[in-house]
């Protein structure tokens, strides 16, 4: 019953993230300036996007939970912070990489969007340990909720203060995402994007699905374990 | 307001008689300029530098009232007859808000001598205002952020490593804001003017995480 749609949304994303990668590498042009490697820009700043979004929505999830008190809610924000955390190394290993292929650095403190990135991620590390240090069930949820909601009002309080402090000592000439993008490179990003948030949801799904399915398991099993031969 | 000063009128009581947080955020702020003079390899700081040394150093001292700022309700049965009390709940948010603010000045009052004295080069005497206006700034910002964190982490196992792990990510604005802010008073060459979008800054976290621990400390406090 929780698996709904989950066949269809495989197939969908795998479509996806399929042609995603193929414009990645046989459609959108080299960047004349950075050559090859700024290709990685596609699948980076999609993860970015869609790790951000993962979070609000995670934020979002657990305001749900807090004002209807349903756990369900709580269990999606779980699910949606704890794939955007995954997301979010990805953006950190592919950030470095791009930046050791273009300015030679493994890592750049100019980069006001790469520091502010691995400050969010340095703080939603810690959901886990905090959830998991909770025991009882209820509170563990509740608690968990108000983390959720705490660090989605941080992140972009947290932008902002990088960005005004790297602003103060290296003016920005041009922003990496900025509007010159030709019509090819444009396409080509949001079919990526699409694919990775496409890709999310699947996942999202997928877990919830699992997580939903062993709940269900253990209140079975619950249930008959009284009326066993030990019993 | 009268549960607020109540339950502030005990924790000040409690500190005044055993002692547990302010001397040891005070002595933990010395202790750390001793370690950066030696870790820098310095006699004096100015300017940047400064303005980092001082803020990392309060902010981890702040640490250590944050941890300790919930034990007593936890371990002595304070929740309890707080939550049997028919008193606003936001009344403890606001009372142990004070409560930090208040052992935040007084470690200040104790590291700023310190620092002026250990480490800084000339001290910015005349830009005492602005200073003190960072300074209360990002109080409010630690004081508020520091008491949520409190909440946050005093029912987990472990949570004196929570504490840190959860408040520095978080307070990293108030440590931008606050360093970059107090720089240009601690030039060497004399004291230049603030910019004011700091102050900004400071204000809005200070204003964000205020409305966001009144809307959530409820659920921290539920049983």
């Amino acid at each position: 019953m929780y698996g709904h749609g989950l066949r269809s949304l495989s197939i969908a994303s795998s479509v996806s993230v399929t042609t995603a990668l193929a414009l990645v590498f046989f459609y959108a042009p080299n960047d004349a300036d950075q050559g090859f490697i700024q290709k990685i820009f596609y699948i980076h700043v999609s993860m970015a996007i869609v790790a951000l979004a993962g979070f609000v929505a995670g934020g979002a999830f657990a305001v749900q939970h807090l004002r209807t008190g349903d756990r369900r809610w709580d269990l999606r924000s779980y699910v949606a912070i704890h794939l955007s955390i995954v997301l979010a190394v990805g953006v950190l290993i592919t950030g470095s990489i791009w930046a050791r292929g273009s300015w030679g650095h493994w890592w750049l403190w100019d980069e006001p969007t790469l520091v502010s990135f691995l400050i969010v991620a340095l703080l939603y590390a810690c959901y886990q340990p905090l959830r998991f240090a909770i025991e009882d069930a209820e509170r563990q949820a509740r608690y968990a909720s108000v983390f959720a909601i705490t660090a989605g009002a941080f992140v972009p309080l947290n932008f902002l203060a990088v960005r005004l402090a790297e602003a103060y000592t290296h003016p920005r000439v041009l922003s990496t995402t900025g509007g010159a993008m030709p019509g090819s490179m444009r396409f080509t990003f949001l079919v990526t994007l699409g694919a990775v948030a496409l890709l999310f949801v699947t996942l999202w799904k997928y877990e919830l699905t699992s997580k939903n399915v062993r709940i269900q398991l253990k209140a079975l099993r619950a249930r008959l374990a009284p009326a066993g031969p030990d019993h | 307001m009268a549960p607020v000063l109540a339950i502030l009128r005990k924790d000040l009581r409690t500190e005044l008689r055993t002692r547990q947080s302010v001397p040891a955020m005070s002595l933990l702020s010395t202790t750390t300029f001793v370690v950066f003079h030696f870790g820098l390899d310095r006699s004096s700081v100015e300017g940047e530098l400064a303005a980092g040394v001082l803020w990392v150093t309060l902010l981890f001292a702040a640490m250590l009232g944050i941890n300790r700022l919930f034990v007593a309700e936890q371990e002595e049965g304070g929740f309890d007859g707080f939550l049997l009390a028919p008193i606003d709940r936001s009344a403890m948010l606001l009372a142990k808000v004070v409560a930090l603010l208040i052992y935040l000045v007084a470690l200040e009052l104790v590291a700023l001598p310190a620092f002026a004295l250990l480490l800084l080069g000339p001290a910015p005497t005349q830009a005492l205002p602005e200073l003190l206006a960072i300074i209360a700034l990002a109080d409010v910002g630690i004081a508020v952020v520091g008491t949520l964190v409190a909440a946050l982490a005093v029912r987990a196992r472990a949570r004196e490593l929570l504490v840190p792990l959860l408040a520095l990510p978080l307070l990293l604005p108030v440590l931008i804001g606050a360093a970059e802010a107090s720089a240009p008073l601690f030039l060497d060459a004399g004291a230049e003017p603030v910019k004011a979008q700091w102050y900004l800054v400071l204000g809005l976290y200070d204003m964000v995480f205020a409305l966001l621990a009144y809307a959530v400390f409820d659920f921290l406090v539920e049983d």
